[in-house]
């Protein structure tokens, strides 16, 4: 009878439990579990526009699934808050960090597309109106309950007390002044069907939302290739004209916009690698393992995310080759 | 976003499987009868699935899966088999799901080596058993990591009824494929030969949702226009909706090829492979 693990392999398998044991160490370190403080802080990227900067990783307790860059922008006439992060204590904190930072109220949340850790800290805005897409909203409507489930699932305690809190209003596209920040609202799609970019143009700082992921391997259970690539090329148009900022809702925020051009180098990899693969006639698995450029590798979240990019997105670029065989019945 | 689990959990999960099956080691030797994924139920297993023949875990015997489940009701899995000589049939199990067999492959004329996708109730091995013509059971297998609910939630098409219009309809395609020269043995060197991929539309309800009595496919056989049979295919429940399967070919199949098959309703599929398909 042959022996499945050798020496070797259960020496690679003490090694790699070490070093997983080491790292999760390193991050607990950084929060801790008992108090469930996510230590939130407000970086000042431009005068009066704030990012409260997540983790660039994969949610896990460790990091109290903290993984989005939430924003605020205290404008003369109150605060605006863009996102509220994945649980209702971040909302809690983030509205506590808000208050020690600045004294005017907080007037708005936007939502600048529908996933989970967009709109789970709701709770602790909800004397305040929070305006969303109709297409996030009816997004957020259809899904809360299963987001709030895995999230739960995901992260255990860092959830206690979340209850998805829906957007009050629509929000509405354009050229929006308050107080003395001019902020521009831009609808365009791809990561989900309704992505919201916010510019503050007074200070130059773009909010990219979902669609740019900056050192971070883009998340796609939503995604619509084409579409996205279309966006991007929107977004660095608008970039070009305009000195800005850039916060990604996940990944690293930059004085520049870099971002937006990793992330279309990644997604027109991925577009021509799976459809070069399609052509093939590449299987799944054999997708999951061939080659992928180093630059992509060494970015956060590639060994979980690659595998979701590969079974969110491959079966379209197969379904795209296979040819129809049946004969059509008279 | 929609998240799996993370690799950390993946890892984590892994190691305390691996320390857990060290740290009781020989009780788990008695009791599992050496099974190297130290599952309680792999005796019952083999005795049901695999009758009283010899069974040996085979290193040739290689399964490839995602380390994770993203899509629990689409979990990819390829097999191969090229260092095993006449190869009888290569069986699927696996070990947590409610219905347990999920493919039956006999490669009649074609390499012992297959490609499917099939729903995944929770973290399991699956198991892949290989019959030689001497009643030896070869078996190797992977472990898949999972968020669960993959047999017991119904699938996309049953939600908007689109299945009536396109049930049992067959789309595919023939691509080159490296294979191994001489039927397989190890170390033989590659040769082109051909790969069919093939789509069938189907429900595939597996009958654990309430009021939807199981309906699936259950056999499907593939023919060169002389009637020659290069493969034939018994699936089970857990495989997914709309199923995808990928079969090698050492040669290039002959003229049309005819894909024929049923369903457990004794619903009739047929696909007409033909030349143009075959690059």
């Amino acid at each position: 009878m042959k022996r499945m693990f050798g020496t070797r392999q259960l020496a690679l398998v003490f090694v790699l439990c070490a070093w997983v044991g080491q790292a999760h160490s390193q991050m607990q370190t950084k929060l801790d579990l008992s108090t469930l403080d996510y230590q939130l802080k407000a970086r000042e990227l431009a005068p009066d526009v704030f990012v409260v900067e997540g983790a660039n990783a994969d949610f896990s307790p460790a990091n109290g699934c903290n993984i989005i860059n939430t924003g605020f922008i205290v404008t003369g006439a109150g605060v605006v808050v863009i996102n509220t992060g994945p649980s209702h204590l971040y909302g809690l904190q983030l509205r506590d960090l808000i208050a020690r930072t600045s004294k005017q109220p907080v007037v708005k949340v936007i939502h600048l597309n529908l996933h989970p850790d967009y709109f789970l800290g709701n709770q602790a805005f909800a004397d305040v109106p929070r305006a969303a897409t109709a297409t996030t909203r009816a997004g957020m409507k259809r899904e809360a309950g299963g987001y709030a489930d895995n999230m739960y699932r995901l992260c255990g305690e860092w959830m206690k007390g979340t209850e998805p809190l829906l957007p009050s209003t629509d929000l509405a596209m354009g050229t929006e002044r308050i107080g003395t920040h001019e902020l521009k609202t831009l609808e365009l799609s791809g990561h989900t069907d309704s992505d919201v970019v916010l510019i503050d143009q007074t200070r130059g700082v773009m909010f990219a939302g979902g669609l740019v992921f900056a050192q971070r391997v883009p998340t796609t259970p939503h995604a619509q290739v084409g579409a996205w690539l279309s966006s991007l090329q929107t977004l660095s148009k608008t970039a070009q004209t305009a000195n800005l900022a850039l916060v990604p809702s996940h990944g690293v925020v930059a004085l520049s916009t870099q971002g937006i051009a990793m992330t279309q180098r990644y997604m027109s990899w991925l577009d021509t690698a799976f459809r070069d693969a399609a052509e093939r006639g590449l299987e799944m698995n054999e997708v999951l393992r061939m080659p992928v450029p180093p630059e992509f590798k060494a970015w956060a979240g590639f060994d979980t995310e690659y595998t979701r990019n590969v079974a969110n997105l491959y079966p379209r670029y197969e379904r795209a080759v296979l040819v129809g065989t049946t004969p059509k019945q008279p | 976003m929609k998240f799996g689990l993370s690799f950390f959990q993946a890892v984590t999960g892994t190691c305390l499987f691996a320390f857990s099956l060290l740290a009781t080691g020989l009780a788990y030797a008695q009791t599992t009868e050496g099974d190297p994924y130290g599952s309680f139920q792999w005796p019952d297993l083999k005795r049901e699935f695999l009758g009283s023949g010899t069974v040996v875990f085979d290193e040739r015997v290689k399964v490839q899966g995602p380390a994770f489940a993203e899509d629990p009701l689409n979990v990819p899995i390829t097999v191969s088999a090229d260092g095993l000589a006449d190869v009888e049939v290569i069986t699927v199990i696996v070990d947590r799901n409610p219905i347990r067999k999920v493919l039956e492959y006999f490669p009649l004329d074609s390499l012992p080596r297959v490609s499917f996708r099939f729903k995944l109730e929770q973290a399991s091995p699956v198991r892949v058993a290989v019959k030689t013509r001497d009643g030896v059971w070869h078996v190797g297998g992977v472990f898949i990591d999972s968020a669960g609910g993959g047999c017991t939630a119904a699938g996309a098409t049953l939600r908007d009824a689109s299945w009536t219009k396109s049930l049992g309809d067959v789309s595919a395609k023939v691509f080159a494929q490296s294979v191994p020269a001489g039927g397989g043995a190890t170390g033989s060197k590659l040769i082109t030969g051909t790969r069919l991929r093939l789509r069938v539309m189907h429900p595939m309800d597996t009958g654990l949702v309430g009021g939807i009595p199981a309906f699936y496919v259950n056999k499907l056989s593939l023919q060169e226009a002389s009637g020659r049979e290069l493969m034939r295919l018994n699936a089970f429940e857990p495989i997914s909706e709309n199923p995808v399967f990928s079969f090698d070919f050492p040669g290039a199949p002959k003229g049309q090829l005819q894909l024929v098959g049923t369903d457990n309703n004794g619903n009739r599929i047929l696909g007409l492979i033909d030349r143009g398909l075959i690059q």
